[in-house]
């Protein structure tokens, strides 16, 4: 027997690509901008999203009965808050140089529309266990394109990957940098991040062409 | 031979590759298909006249771009002529090969670069190959300094072609002037090579030295100079200005000669001189604005400022790119205004704003590409709002004319 029945796996795999947060829906574009100039960031943003998504839903999957529909939102809010809470303080803890770059952008998880999306649209209506698979296959999503991005960016930007220099020192002209290699300074601005998550769509959509909306 | 090809070109009708053929057939043959029904009207200003037209224009900045290439390098290492002489000093033999050797494989590139863009596009979407690249091709080189990296000069090709016209649907459809665009993509990307006072001269990146010195070359342009507030160390005379022998991007020093190719435009009606004027009228109208703060004395010599506000207003249009970017930016008739109206107000704003942008930032003096692209985005906007003034003065006219009409037949 299968560990997911077909329907609870497409909730999981369908944010992947089909159904994707970012280039799909373009939800919570601000932080796959701001953040992914480098590849650690992107990654940590990612777990952090991911731990609070799929507890952030299960939670609101189990209070959904309870929860007066006029102050949902609130109560959302507050879920959301405090698990953003948590992890900023265990970031605090663990890895404060990161908490650092990252800055802002933690607390700000509080109002990534794919949150607050996924809680309206799926947990307010769905079991635990659905809700959870929905949250972790949402932030999988989100962070796939996180890390695809901030791979270009960095690589391109800086010629490193998670802070290690992959394409030869600059200042040294060693590797690439002999042949007159020379970083690429547009890719460090979040503009660029802008311009690869479009093309990223662009690709995608060319891909499946079922994803073309009618003009 | 030309019979074969148009059987050939029968033969691979519908077949994938059939658009690239065709781009190369055309450009050097003149199809024999003749329309057989209905009534056409024949012009001759189709798009490829139209691009040609402005390739011809931009050749004399082009030519002169080659010599000052090699004229800005040798007065660099053996210091300026002391009474210069147009013959000996500029156009030689040894400024030609100079310049050509640095000016052509720059030429080169964004020709090849662009137009195999462009042709893997026509041949991915199955249209035929567009003309639009022919003056994009032609202004790139004259827009980027002299010794620009090949290489990166084709990935900025590239950028500006796919990101700023192919995702549009190509020619005709772009937002942005794609010449500009990879100009901005060059300018963020690798600002190492498109300011400072070491790349406006061939050879002054790789610090060869001058004649019997151990300085560097360097020249410096008279907005860097300006920016710096080093109002009075550039030896550059007004005549030096407005003729352009002063180091800058390859193309755009000579004022004359843009002059010259602007009215050309103009003539040939290709060009719109209502946003070439308006577009001279905004930097004097903002010039004018800079000089009477000096003038008022709200603003001391000690401010970073300073100098590019006390720059006579007028000698705005002499140095730099503006005159060039007016001309031949501005006037691209896909990313200008339509309206004519709207075409006064965003030629108006792009001087206006250069100007601006150069003063107020002294990280870099060359506002004008910004201005142009920032312009290009509201273009739209202002035809809206012209269109839609024009719509509401008819409508109110028309139901005046109305009720008068009304109450005439009452009366009568």
């Amino acid at each position: 027997m299968a560990l997911l029945s077909k329907k609870d796996a497409n909730l999981i795999l369908d944010p992947l690509a089909d159904n994707n947060p970012i280039t799909i829906q373009v939800l919570g574009i601000c932080s796959a901008l701001a953040i992914t100039a480098e590849l650690k960031a992107s990654v940590v943003m990612s777990i952090s999203v991911l731990f609070v998504m799929g507890l952030g839903n299960v939670v609101i999957s189990l209070l959904r009965n309870l929860i007066p529909s006029k102050i949902r939102i609130i109560v959302q809010l507050i879920v959301i808050a405090a698990l953003v809470i948590i992890v900023d303080q265990v970031l605090k803890a663990f890895a404060y140089e990161l908490s650092k770059t990252l800055s802002v952008f933690v607390g700000l998880i509080i109002t990534n529309c794919i949150i607050m999306g996924r809680f309206e649209a799926f947990a307010l209506g769905n079991g635990p266990w659905r809700s959870f698979l929905d949250g972790i296959g949402n932030a999988f999503g989100y962070g796939i394109i996180l890390i695809i991005v901030g791979f270009l960016r960095e690589l391109l930007g800086s010629g490193t990957l998670f802070g290690i220099p992959v394409l030869g020192d600059p200042i040294a002209k060693t590797g690439l940098y002999a042949f007159g290699y020379e970083n690429n300074g547009f890719m460090i601005i979040p503009p660029a991040a802008l311009i690869v998550v479009g093309v990223l769509i662009w690709i995608q959509r060319a891909q499946n062409k079922s994803l073309i909306e009618e003009a | 031979m030309k019979q074969a090809l148009h059987n050939y070109k029968e033969k691979i009708k519908g077949n994938k590759w059939a658009p690239a053929f065709n781009a190369i057939h055309t450009f050097l043959y003149t199809p024999n298909e003749v329309t057989h029904k209905g009534t056409h009207v024949k012009a001759v200003d189709d798009l490829k006249r139209t691009m040609n037209t402005v390739i011809l224009s931009l050749v004399p900045c082009l030519l002169f771009g080659i010599f000052n290439a090699g004229y800005q390098h040798y007065s660099a290492v053996n210091g300026f002529p002391e009474s210069f002489s147009l013959f000996e000093h500029f156009i030689n033999w040894e400024n030609f090969m100079l310049g050509i050797t640095t000016v052509l494989p720059l030429l080169i590139v964004s020709y090849g670069v662009g137009l195999a863009v462009e042709f893997v596009f026509a041949v991915i979407k199955g249209h035929e190959v567009e003309e639009g690249y022919l003056v994009t091709g032609m202004l790139v080189p004259l827009i980027v300094p002299i010794d620009t990296p090949l290489w990166m000069l084709a990935i900025a090709v590239i950028f500006g072609v796919v990101i700023g016209k192919e995702v549009f649907g190509g020619t005709g459809m772009n937002i942005l002037n794609p010449a500009l665009t990879i100009r901005a993509f060059l300018f963020f990307a690798y600002p190492t090579w498109m300011s400072g006072d070491k790349v406006w001269v061939h050879d002054g990146v790789n610090g060869v030295t001058k004649a019997n010195s151990t300085d560097a070359i360097s020249g410096e342009t008279v907005l860097g100079y300006l920016a710096q507030n080093r109002t009075d160390e550039y030896a550059y005379s007004l005549s030096d200005m407005f003729y352009g022998f002063i180091p800058g991007s390859v193309g755009e020093t000579s004022t004359f000669l843009i002059l010259l190719g602007g009215l050309f435009l103009i003539f040939a009606k290709i060009g719109s001189w209502r946003i070439m004027l308006s577009g001279v009228l905004g930097a004097l109208a903002m010039g004018l604005i800079f000089n009477a703060v000096v003038d008022f004395g709200w603003i001391g010599s000690y401010s970073k400022f300073y100098s590019l506000m006390a720059f006579d207003y007028w000698k705005h249009l002499i140095v730099g790119g503006l005159a060039f970017g007016i001309v031949f930016m501005a006037t691209d008739p896909v990313t200008a205004a339509q309206t004519n109206r709207g075409k006064w107000i965003y030629g108006f704003l792009i001087g206006f704003i250069s100007v601006m942008i150069r003063v107020f930032n002294p990280g870099y003096p060359e506002g004008v590409f910004l201005a142009i692209l920032l312009m290009n985005v509201f273009a739209p906007t202002i035809d809206h709002y012209v269109v839609q003034a024009n719509v509401k003065r008819r409508m109110k006219r028309a139901s005046l004319a109305q009720a008068n009409s009304n109450f005439n037949t009452q009366n009568a």
